[in-house]
């Protein structure tokens, strides 16, 4: 049993209501309690879908289950079948018909229906929705294609003697409720036009069955995302000889490393697509205003592949430092903790959002790159952050054009990843002047006179205080003893976590003082690390000595 | 051509009927301001359709009895389904680490490798470790729980007393399979009503008005008990778990929702008394909801009439630029929340609206009686679904604005239909008199939006 706050993935059957609702033609019959058709609302509200995703699901209800389930699954898939008329009907279980085992698959192909009869096994109790996702395309391939496999390995080599042909490939993974998909796809295909392969087939996004049953014509497949891409590839790759690509061409490091990969496999000379103008951000990158962004401390969370893209072009093409590497995907575990090698960091593979967030809290980051859930771990933390991974909210389908994939998908993350940090330049811009004393919230508008300043703003010099003298006694532990909104008080961290015995510690008046003349979105930082450095070195008093000494210490 | 099939209408006639309280007319502004036939739609057939139900399931209801029992936690015990449900309905409201959480079941507990109670000990030792702030926690049963039988019964017993002192365990369910949507609350209160104190004989007479309200909406209400000086007035459930109200023999209870007749039996059986009414939804409907307390309480007409002419004005003046907007225009009700009659009646009555088919999950009569008298002899009451035949219904009728969920509404705006999301009824205040022109601006402004936008 696994105590969950939030979750990062659905169960396995909205990955293959994913895949469902991708296509045209196909139908979903899912085994399922009523409460299970929730996930209508993801596919209607966050994906903004003008039709319901093409499931129908039994809603079978506890009277039902002392009587025949298996009958009202049957009713349910034959009027599914006459209203929907699909090419191709998908059957499966939810976890809770998982547990009443009738078998969906058995049932259906009893039912005699004209159209092909994909029985999809997904283990909720162990498995996640990408792995769904993956399972049913590749079950969907396989059972679409395995009839074509002779007669398209005899056409294929039948053309293959042909010279100076025109490779073409599939682009494999794109999915409904994908982490821009939607623009990706358009991305690569132009991409690929450039390059001169042809498109055989996209999948699943906006195939038909038809569709899938050509897959194995093309020359090679294009793996957008292995997560959902991955398992159907490696049997196509065994059975119709069609390599993949193993590069995810987010970045321009990495699309670069794509086209080189792409023309490999299609026999062609990239030097013309790769001499071509194509990303700003190089250029952005290295401009002087980009300076600013040198050695930024960035976390990073969320699906693998987006993971570790992140991380490649945060360190190399925006000159970040990655102090955070993690995903909630296990299956991709050794991606992640190669990559980590790659950063020095150690591999963060979790799914619980707590252990997630403890880690940022400990890390203290600059930038988070995460998904929605870490943004809110940010913005709580007052720290800047970026949205790079499924899954997605309503935002991560925005109107414009913006792909994350090829040279416009570097520009949208060059975007993406600066701007935040900019906005958080911004406000501490703002912060300095609302201290400022002709700017603190007391003074009146200069343009009234001095009689008014006379009468309302404070001292505006405060005169030196002793370095000395404490100037509040509290009691104090690294973590709490803070001017600045405590984590704990807006909750995150555990109070559990803050009640170890505290430490009598003392701040001078000075080092008060002094403190404030350090910018906020690192005074927290400073007076934590002023703290921890007098507690390792036995001080109970905090000087400005002090302060600066820690500086030194912890400078990185 | 109707998309109704005359065969399909099952007639549901009880024989319940007929005693009509005589407490409405002697308070003049609780009658209906549309008369009705004399039994307005109790006597209406109801189509009973046994098909795909497109409804949530109970543990849905945490996403606002969380807010409202301040240092309750709710645990849900099921699946990855389950958790994903409720973070789907909960939507954006990852604000702060939220009061429930789901123990989810792993193929180790189902394989028997894992004692699942142990397991359930383990994951409340580390939540309470956690959270040392909670002083009730429901454990909530799922689809997954129930049909695997484990008892959450005994687990909240064994927890109780193994727990740190000052914590409560109890349980309910809220699985698909036994309850939707709202039921998932009724399921809640009824596991808190044996815990609620017992009134002494010598208490005076007391009244419990029982839903969950937001805070305002119970300020409002306290306010207008009080100056009908009606009391003591408690509500139930309390915002903390010490604040369950007392209840017995000379206790009354006025539902501020339809869906919660399982608590009234349970309150019943503790001898409390219902106070049959129609819901405090728009001017007419607060007033009628008042006036039940009202007459047990003996307050008289005058005091009655001061008291609550003000709150219903003000409410018929907010009400009243929406009725311009919607005044003859049709609606339509998918199954949702079970508050679909009451809602119904209210604009039926005071937005002149024009009703076509009515859906509820369940049709409580005990408890709609009132509201169904109402009601015109000519809408079309469905209980349970068919979302597919219901989808057919609702296209050949267009009606001019369709109630309906998530998972609905977009396809059917695609379709040129205007949609109101019901969800959005139990997340907002609604009830009351000064709810009441929030609640008509809620129906009007799909419309107005729709007339406002150029492209
Ligand atoms: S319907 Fe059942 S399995 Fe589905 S979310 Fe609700 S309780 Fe969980």
């Amino acid at each position: 049993m696994q105590l969950s706050v939030w979750t990062y993935e659905g169960p396995p059957h909205v990955g293959a209501m994913r895949i469902a609702a991708s296509m045209t033609g196909v139908h979903y019959v899912l085994h399922a309690p009523q409460g299970d058709t929730y996930s209508d609302l993801l596919f209607t509200m966050i994906e903004r879908n003008d039709r319901r995703p093409p499931v129908t699901y039994t809603t079978f209800q506890a009277r039902d289950l002392g009587g025949d389930t298996a009958e009202l699954f049957k009713r349910s898939a034959v009027s599914a079948f006459e209203r929907f008329r699909p090419d191709v009907m998908l059957v499966g279980a939810s976890c809770t018909a998982e547990l009443i085992q009738d078998d969906p698959g058995g049932l259906a192909s009893s039912l005699g229906l004209p159209i092909p009869v994909v029985p999809l096994e997904l283990p909720s109790y162990q498995r996640k929705e990408n792995w769904g996702a993956a399972e049913t395309f590749y079950r969907l391939v396989r059972s679409l294609c395995q009839g074509t496999v002779p007669a398209v390995i005899a056409a294929k080599s039948a053309v293959s003697q042909q010279p100076d042909r025109r490779r073409s490939c599939n682009i494999l993974g794109p999915a409904s409720l994908g982490f821009r998909h939607r623009d990706d796809v358009l991305e690569i295909t132009r991409l690929l036009g450039d390059l001169g392969v042809t498109i055989n087939v996209i999948a699943p996004l906006g195939a038909t069955p038809a569709d899938i049953c050509r897959l194995g014509e093309a020359d090679f497949n294009v793996v957008l995302y292995p997560e959902i891409a991955g398992v159907a590839a490696k049997w196509l790759e065994r059975t119709f000889h069609q390599p993949a690509t193993k590069t995810v061409p987010i970045g321009v490091g990495a699309t670069r490393d794509f086209i080189v990969e792409v023309a490999a496999l299609a026999g062609i000379d990239p030097s013309a697509v790769l001499a071509k103008p194509s990303s700003r951000l190089p250029w952005y990158s290295r401009s002087v205003d980009s300076t600013y962004l040198t050695g930024k401390r960035v976390f990073i969370y969320g699906d693998a592949t987006h993971a570790v893209a992140a991380a490649r072009i945060a360190r190399d093409e925006l000159g970040f430092k990655v102090v955070g590497l993690g995903t909630y995907a296990r299956e991709f575990a050794r991606e992640i903790r190669d990559a980590a090698k790659l950063y020095g960091v150690e591999p963060l593979i979790t799914e619980d959002y707590l252990e997630v967030e403890r880690q940022i809290v400990e890390l203290e980051p600059d930038l988070v790159l995460g998904t929605q859930m870490e943004r809110h771990i940010a913005k709580r933390m007052g720290v800047a952050c970026a949205v790079i991974s499924a899954p997605v909210h309503v935002q991560d389908f925005p109107a414009r054009y913006s792909p994350q994939m090829g040279f416009e998908g570097a520009n949208v993350i060059f975007d993406t990843f600066v701007h935040p940090l900019m906005m958080g330049l911004e406000q501490h811009l703002l912060q300095m002047f609302k201290e400022d004393f002709e700017f603190h919230p007391g003074a009146a508008p200069s343009h009234l006179g001095p009689s008014h300043h006379a009468s309302q703003a404070p001292a505006a010099q405060p005169k030196p205080e002793p370095d000395t003298e404490p100037a509040v006694a509290k009691a104090s532990s690294a973590a709490a003893a803070s001017a600045e909104p405590s984590l704990a008080a807006s909750g995150i961290l555990p109070a559990a976590q803050l009640t170890g015995a505290p430490i009598a510690l003392v701040w001078s008046a000075a080092a008060e003082q002094e403190l404030k003349k350090i910018p906020f979105f690192v005074r927290s930082k400073a007076r934590r690390n002023a703290e921890r450095f007098a507690g390792e070195h036995g001080l109970n008093l905090v000087t400005i000595e002090t302060l600066y000494d820690a500086k030194a210490h912890y400078s990185r | 051509m109707s998309p109704y099939n005359q065969d399909e209408m099952l007639a549901d006639n009880d024989t319940s009927g007929g005693n009509t309280s005589g407490i409405q007319s002697s308070f003049g502004a609780v009658e209906s301001s549309r008369p009705a036939a004399p039994r307005g739609a109790l006597d209406l057939p109801v189509l009973r359709e046994r098909g795909q139900r497109e409804v949530f399931c109970g543990l849905t209801s945490i996403v606002w009895l969380h807010r409202k029992i301040q240092d309750a936690f709710f645990l849900v015990v099921g699946s990855r389904t389950c958790a994903h449900l409720i973070q789907s309905a909960a939507g954006v409201m990852i604000f702060a680490e939220p009061r429930f959480a789901t123990a989810i079941i792993e193929e180790k507990d189902l394989a028997g490798l894992a004692d699942l109670d142990v397991e359930l000990d383990r994951v409340v030792g580390q939540l309470l470790e956690r959270r040392p702030d909670i002083r009730l926690l429901f454990l909530v049963g799922s689809c997954p729980s129930e049909v695997v039988k484990l008892d959450l019964t005994r687990a909240a017993a064994r927890l109780s007393d193994t727990c740190k002192p000052g914590v409560r365990v109890l349980n309910y369910s809220g699985s698909g399979i036994e309850t939707t949507f709202t039921q998932g609350e009724d399921a809640c209160l009824v596991s808190l009503v044996p815990g609620m104190p017992a009134t002494a004989e010598s208490d005076p007479p007391s009244l419990i008005v029982v839903g969950a309200l937001p805070d305002i909406v119970e300020d409002q209400f306290k306010r207008l008990f009080e100056d009908l000086g009606i009391g003591p007035v408690r509500f139930f459930p309390g915002r903390r778990a010490s604040q369950m109200p007392p209840v017995g023999a000379r206790t009354y209870v006025l539902l501020a929702q339809p869906y919660l007749g399982d608590t009234l039996r349970a309150l019943e059986a503790r001898k409390a008394v219902h106070l049959r009414a129609p819901f405090p939804f728009g001017a007419a409907g607060t007033t009628a909801w008042l006036a039940a307390a009202a007459r047990v309480f003996g307050v008289d007409a005058a005091r009655f009439s001061q008291v609550t002419d003000r709150g219903a004005e003000r409410a018929r003046r907010a009400i009243a630029p929406h009725r311009e907007t919607l005044q003859g225009k049709s609606i339509f009700f998918f199954p949702d929340s079970q508050i679909e009659i009451p809602l119904a009646r209210f604009v039926y009555e005071e937005l002149e609206m024009q009703l076509t088919e009515i859906g509820s999950p369940y049709l409580n009569r005990q408890v709609l009686e009132d509201e169904l008298r109402r009601l015109p002899p000519d809408v079309v009451l469905s209980e349970g679904q068919d979302v597919e035949r219901q989808l057919d219904r609702c296209k050949a009728l267009r009606p001019d604005l369709t109630v309906c969920g998530l998972g609905l509404a977009n396809p059917l705006e695609a379709k040129g239909l205007l949609t109101k999301w019901s969800i959005e009824l139990l997340f907002s205040p609604v009830h009351g008199y000064d709810q009441a022109g929030d609640v008509a601006e809620l129906f009007a402004r799909p419309i107005r939006r729709r007339d406002a936008l150029k492209v």
